[in-house]
């Protein structure tokens, strides 16, 4: 060990130790260290507690905002691939002549079922959802076209292929004109994509952010810590000494800040759980908000833990660094 | 002692037209040679800023000659790279002035730092600390917060830490600045206790009443340059300087 006096090892601490004690002395020490800079913390709650909150609302947004473009996403996945052709019948077309196009319809490669809905049944579910009920009997006669729903085959339910199919049946004799759900649909993935990129955007402002905030807690107790880090250099500790505890200081915070979100998120579903509840029962559907599963709470963690070592890794190396023992 | 030092022909600390300027111009030394025998006790006198400090540091390798070459046990300094400082710093007990303690941990924690520093096992560490301790007689303290210590006290923990791993060399920077005759020679004996088992000792002070007590060589700088002191005329000189005539 000793570089100025050979043999001075045996005689000091350090005495001849193989590369598995080695090991295990280092990770014990790193594991020393971190219990160590936990009870650091422990002894200063107040300013502690003020950083873990500040980390913790900071991984929040993202956070929360994660979670809801996952929800969006799941409920309009329902929609995806549901694109539906409604093709509109000519109103001078006669039943008879209507139940012919629907079986030819059927016989298309492309489609995968026909459902035709009669004048009657239409104006039926038009009473019945828009509520107008009675209003409509007043009607001399019925306004709805007879309409015909084509469901393509999966291999034609994409945006262009369907184009193509409307195309092909509005060619058809019976048919006024046609109408794919497409549209909206697009609209809806471009209205994802935009709150997709603004999560990110605003996700990678906010964990910068929780860098900058662990690096300036850390330079605080660097500062703190001068004169200990000073006479610590002059015992002759190595900088991997004097940093170690530095940087499980902010791994802690990144842990706890991490979780502090966890619960954040957590309780803000659970308070919105039955605003959403009336919501999905006015749109008569079955859904239930999503919040983190397992690996995406550990996702979470390890990024906190990444971004803490992180900010403490900026601050230990430029600070450290800067404080010599300029006194003997 | 002398005797083996002759036989090895090594010195401990050795200056070699040793130069140190510091940045804004000031030269705080100038072509400093002298060499510290093994198991030598010398002391460093001169007035303030007469450099000193600056011997001090370039030894514990705090600052970087400008010029010329320290060497400790036959090492030269300059081929230490600053990764490898902390291990030249293990070999060397330092004591400052103002002892640097740290007020956080008790009288235990701070005597076991180097220890805890190399990565002794914690067996180790409680009876080294206790045989550190009850050298300076300070054993029954060994639970106290430094600041509950008294000055003469705190002194003697500040060398409990230096001596607690057993370096080859000790440094001493005004180690009695702060205290009254009576505990100086108190210190001083401390000092000689650890040279006659082998430690060498280099003291820097500038208490010419201590020094003209004991019966050392001493070294003195004088506006960066060092002058031989003919007051300190030590019998063993000869023997040192001897090995490489």
């Amino acid at each position: 060990m000793s570089l100025l006096f050979k043999g001075r090892g045996n005689q000091a601490a350090s005495q001849e130790k193989s590369a598995v004690l080695k090991l295990y002395f280092f990770v014990l020490t790193l594991f020393r260290h971190g219990v160590h800079s936990l009870g650091e913390m422990w002894r200063t709650p107040m300013a502690s507690i003020m950083t873990i909150l500040v980390l913790g609302l900071s991984l929040t947004l993202p956070t929360t905002l994660f979670v809801v473009v996952k929800n969006v996403q799941k409920v309009s996945s329902g929609f995806q691939e549901a694109a539906e052709i409604s093709l509109f019948v000519k109103e001078e077309i006669s039943e008879q002549e209507t139940k012919t196009l629907v079986k030819r319809l059927g016989l298309y490669p492309e489609v995968e079922s026909v459902n035709f809905i009669s004048q009657a049944q239409a104006l039926d579910e038009f009473k019945q959802i828009s509520g107008f009920g009675q209003a409509l009997d007043y009607l001399e006669e019925n306004p709805l076209p007879s309409v015909v729903l084509v469901t393509p085959t999966k291999r034609h339910r994409g945006a262009e292929s369907a184009q193509l199919l409307l195309e092909k049946l509005e060619s058809e004799r019976e048919i006024e004109f046609g109408k794919l759900d497409i549209e909206w649909l697009e609209r809806l993935n471009a209205l994802l994509g935009l709150l997709k990129e603004s999560v990110f955007t605003v996700g990678v402002l906010l964990l910068s952010a929780v860098v900058l905030i662990i690096g300036n807690t850390i330079r605080l107790s660097i500062m703190d810590k001068k004169e200990e880090i000073q006479v610590l250099k002059l015992v002759g500790a190595t900088n991997t000494f004097i940093h170690t505890p530095f940087l499980w200081t902010g791994i802690w915070y990144g842990i706890v800040g991490g979780l502090v979100a966890f619960i954040c998120v957590t309780l803000m579903l659970w308070w919105l759980e039955s605003a959403v509840s009336l919501v999905v029962g006015v749109y008569q559907s079955s859904f239930v908000l999503e919040g983190l599963n397992l690996s995406e709470l550990m996702f979470l963690l390890w990024l906190a833990i990444l971004l803490g070592f992180i900010g403490s890794y900026l601050s230990v190396r430029k600070y450290i660094r800067e404080i010599e023992p300029e006194k003997v | 002692m002398a005797i083996a030092s002759a036989f090895f022909g090594l010195d401990m600390i050795k200056f070699d037209q040793v130069s140190k300027t510091y940045p804004g111009g000031h030269m705080a030394l100038e072509k400093v040679s002298f060499e510290l025998g093994r198991g030598e006790l010398a002391f460093l006198t001169g007035h303030s800023g007469a450099g000193k400090s600056t011997l001090l540091k370039l030894i514990s390798l705090m600052e970087r000659p400008s010029a010329g070459k320290v060497s400790i046990n036959d090492v030269d300094l300059n081929s230490i790279s600053n990764r490898q400082v902390p291990f030249v710093r293990r070999d060397i007990g330092i004591i400052f002035q103002n002892h640097r303690l740290l007020e956080r941990y008790n009288v235990f924690d701070n005597v076991a730092l180097p220890l805890v520093i190399e990565g002794t096992h914690r067996k180790h560490i409680t009876k080294r600390v206790n045989a550190a301790l009850d050298k300076v007689g300070l054993l029954d303290k060994v639970k106290c917060q430094p600041s509950t210590l008294s000055g003469g006290e705190q002194q003697r923990v500040g060398i409990a830490r230096a001596i607690v791993n057993s370096p080859p060399l000790l440094l001493a920077d005004e180690p009695t600045g702060n205290l009254d005759p009576e505990l100086s020679m108190e210190i001083l004996s401390l000092f000689e206790d650890f040279n006659r088992h082998g430690t060498s000792v280099l003291i820097a002070t500038h208490d010419l009443g201590l020094i003209a007590r004991m019966k050392y060589r001493s070294l003195t700088l004088e506006h960066g340059r060092m002058l031989q002191d003919p007051l300190a005329i030590d019998p063993l000189k000869d023997d040192f300087l001897g090995g490489h005539a």
